[in-house]
């Protein structure tokens, strides 16, 4: 038993985070909800050359052959630094056997993710190149929906996340059936989890940072416990969640009772991601509330990620049914 | 990452398993509430036990004579201890969890070998006398002194919140030599005699209505200077090394506890009657329940992960602190829910209808609960502890 990252794993995170860190600015993020619909297609591709996508694509496939646990902690980073785009879906086609899959697995194509239901609210329709729909029953490859059947929200909740109102989806090639969309539930739960915990992370790293530098009645705010214990208990969720996380991605890579145990991250995750990302536009105060800042897009994320293919609901009804 | 098990932990665990197979049907009936006397004597039965059978000292050294077993082990052995229902570790926490694998890593060799054997069997039983009343989270603040006479330190003052002290044959006690130094530099850790003249136990009476705790008072009391603990004037510091053994293991129990005391709400829930239905049909009550048990699950998942670390870098850092303050809070709904769903029931603190299969006592407990934000380390004391060497966040002075 080993649930520590090692060093390996360390060192792939690091490198993602430093790309990230350099290429995912606040200044990227803010012009990028000046252009809704863009998908930042050189950072797409930079993504797949960094193999962001096929990570657990096998490397005789041209992937990099590595497990779920190494996804968890590639979608933390990605969360961290909020960046956009439908990563969830472009990951899981990178790991299909589809014809989109190698695109997909390089960052050349960007693939959607939608659970089945109408209407159906698509993120990232206009930078589609192709969007997987999951229903129970089965799971279903389309082109993007035609701009004439879709209605384009003029206000989404996340300024990073543009969204179609669609009333039909379209009908696409099936490519699996309950077995394939349950696995793509559960992936996609697991990685919606990590990108929350990120998120998370990131949100109190940016609030931890304000409260050291932010001074008022001559000190530091962080150094007042009503505000360090806000932050602590964020904290505390956060690590929670984080192994979590873990131990759900070994159980997928090892076979073991996977399912119960994504439900479980996805559970303490979303409860996290929620409750970090709060805190942060509380301990900014007034600030916090304003568009210009990046707290709101840590929230909203987390909330956009509660309700795509694996929800955080589900996850609650599918773990009440395993007591 | 992994959580499959190595072949030795494979083994260990079956060997385990065997051992707890046979032994637990021979154990003596559990004590009565409230008999210290036979408590005391059930917890060193069973610690005589795990010596004979080579589980004693678990996680001490083997040069000490403990088993040397790694985290993971450790964490197997308390895991299956757990599921098996064995007796816990009782009377003898203080003996084999601080003052044993201190006096290992700080004592002289003739102090290791005149206390540390008798601790391994159950032959002895050890209380704390750290804590004192105007002394408690600001413990550096402790007052008892102790004044040097020849080769004895004459020791007065008052401890308090001193677990199975009313039993106990030794306590490590720490006190002011040096009041004039800055307070964490003039204290000193030593050890007393429980049956030196001068000491008074008056058992405490806790809301639960257990007296697991005493107040120790302390007159004058003739402890020998051989009975010091590394030097003079050096306690805090071997006091702090106590705390540098937790691998990350010491709530497994407690943890893997309240997953069955989960299980047996649930089942509670199944057959509580609401409305034409059961409690558990209301969607309400089975998310909140489903939601505490996902949280004890990724708790566990966090206990794994400070075993790991523990394992790697030798301590489990402030994980410790993030996992008490996690773990309270679901103790904490959990009771809420308990007493919900028991209604009239909760009025007995334990369970005379029967309602708990398990017989499990989910008044008691989410009483217990309690306790869980303020021993050991108060909930705020965690929240500083995490945003200062976690956070990095200044300290409010």
């Amino acid at each position: 038993m080993d649930l520590e990252p090692t060093d390996d794993q360390a060192a792939l995170t690091a490198e993602l985070a430093r790309f990230l860190a350099d290429r995912v600015t606040p200044e990227v993020r803010r012009s990028a909800t000046d252009q809704p619909g863009a998908v930042d297609r050189d950072l797409w591709q930079a993504l797949g050359e960094l193999g962001t996508f096929g990570l657990v694509v096998p490397e005789d496939r041209g992937g990099v052959g590595l497990g779920m646990v190494e996804a968890t902690l590639v979608f933390e980073e990605l969360g961290r630094a909020a960046v956009p785009g439908p990563l969830v879906g472009t990951f899981l086609a990178a790991g299909l056997d589809l014809a989109v899959s190698p695109r997909a697995a390089a960052g050349e194509a960007v693939v959607g993710l939608v659970p089945a239901g109408q209407p159906a609210f698509v993120e990232h329709r206009a930078g589609l190149d192709a969007l997987l729909v999951v229903a129970s029953e089965g799971v279903t490859l389309a082109g993007p929906p035609d701009e004439a059947a879709c209605r384009p929200v003029a206000r989404p909740l996340d300024p990073l996340t543009p969204v179609d109102v669609v009333d039909a989806l379209p009908d696409g090639e099936p490519v699996g059936g309950p077995d394939l969309a349950g696995r793509l539930g559960r992936d996609a739960a697991l990685l919606a989890a990590a990108l929350q915990v990120g998120l998370a992370g990131g949100a109190l790293a940016m609030a931890t940072d304000y409260a050291q530098g932010r001074v008022q009645f001559g000190r530091p705010i962080g150094s007042f416990q009503a505000l360090k214990h806000l932050l602590a208990d964020a904290q505390v969720a956060v690590e929670v969640a984080r192994a979590a996380v873990a131990a759900a991605g070994v159980e997928i890579d090892e076979d073991g009772d996977a399912g119960r145990a994504v439900d479980a991250a996805r559970i303490v995750a979303s409860r996290a991601a929620e409750r970090a990302t709060r805190t942060c536009i509380q301990v900014h105060g007034g600030i916090g509330f304003t568009w210009e800042l990046d707290a709101h897009l840590f929230l909203k994320r987390a909330l956009v990620l509660d309700v795509g293919v694996g929800s955080a609901e589900e996850a609650i009804a599918s773990f009440a049914a395993s007591l | 990452m992994r959580l499959r098990e190595t072949a030795e932990e494979q083994e260990f665990r079956s060997e385990l398993r065997a051992w707890l197979t046979a032994t637990l049907p021979k154990l003596p009936a559990p004590p009565p509430f409230e008999d210290w006397a036979a408590k005391r004597a059930y917890d060193t039965g069973w610690q005589r036990r795990l010596h004979d059978a080579g589980y004693a000292g678990i996680s001490w050294p083997q040069e000490y004579g403990g088993r040397g077993a790694t985290p993971s082990e450790e964490l197997i052995f308390l895991e299956e201890t757990e599921r098996a229902g064995a007796p816990y570790v009782g009377c003898c926490f203080v003996s084999t969890l601080h003052a044993g694998p201190t006096i290992g890593a700080e004592g002289t060799p003739a102090q290791r070998a005149r206390y540390l054997p008798p601790i391994l069997r159950g032959d002895h039983v050890w209380c704390q006398g750290f804590s004192e009343p105007e002394a408690g989270s600001d413990l550096a603040s402790l007052r008892t002194r102790a004044v040097r006479d020849g080769d004895h330190y004459v020791v007065t003052g008052q401890k308090i919140w001193t677990s199975h002290a009313q039993v106990a044959d030794y306590c490590e006690l720490l006190a002011r030599t040096d009041p004039d130094a800055p307070r964490h530099r003039g204290i000193t850790w030593m050890v007393m005699a429980m049956d030196s003249p001068g000491i008074e136990v008056r058992p405490m009476r806790t809301l639960t209505g257990e007296s697991e705790f005493s107040e120790m008072f302390l007159d004058e009391v003739r402890i020998p200077v051989e009975n010091v603990v590394g030097a003079e004037n050096d306690g805090w510091r071997v006091a702090m090394v106590t705390f540098g053994f937790e691998r990350g293991t010491a709530f497994v129990s407690e943890l893997l506890g309240s997953m069955r005391l989960l299980a047996d709400l649930v089942d509670i829930a199944r057959k509580t009657p609401l409305g034409n239905a059961t409690a558990w049909d209301d969607a309400g009550i089975r998310r909140e329940l489903t939601v505490l048990r996902a949280e004890l699950d990724a708790e566990w998942a966090l206990t794994k992960r400070s075993v790991s670390r523990a394992a790697r870098y030798g301590n489990p850092g402030v994980g410790g602190s993030v996992f008490k303050l996690a773990y309270h809070e679901t103790r904490e709904r959990m009771g809420e829910v308990a007493l919900r769903l028991l209604g009239r029931a909760r009025l007995a603190l334990d369970d005379p209808t029967g309602v708990s299969a398990r017989q499990l006592d989910h008044v008691a407990q989410t009483l217990y609960a309690l306790s869980l934000s303020i021993a050991a380390g108060t909930a705020q004391i965690q929240r500083n502890i995490v945003g200062e060497r976690l956070l990095g966040l200044p300290k409010e002075r």
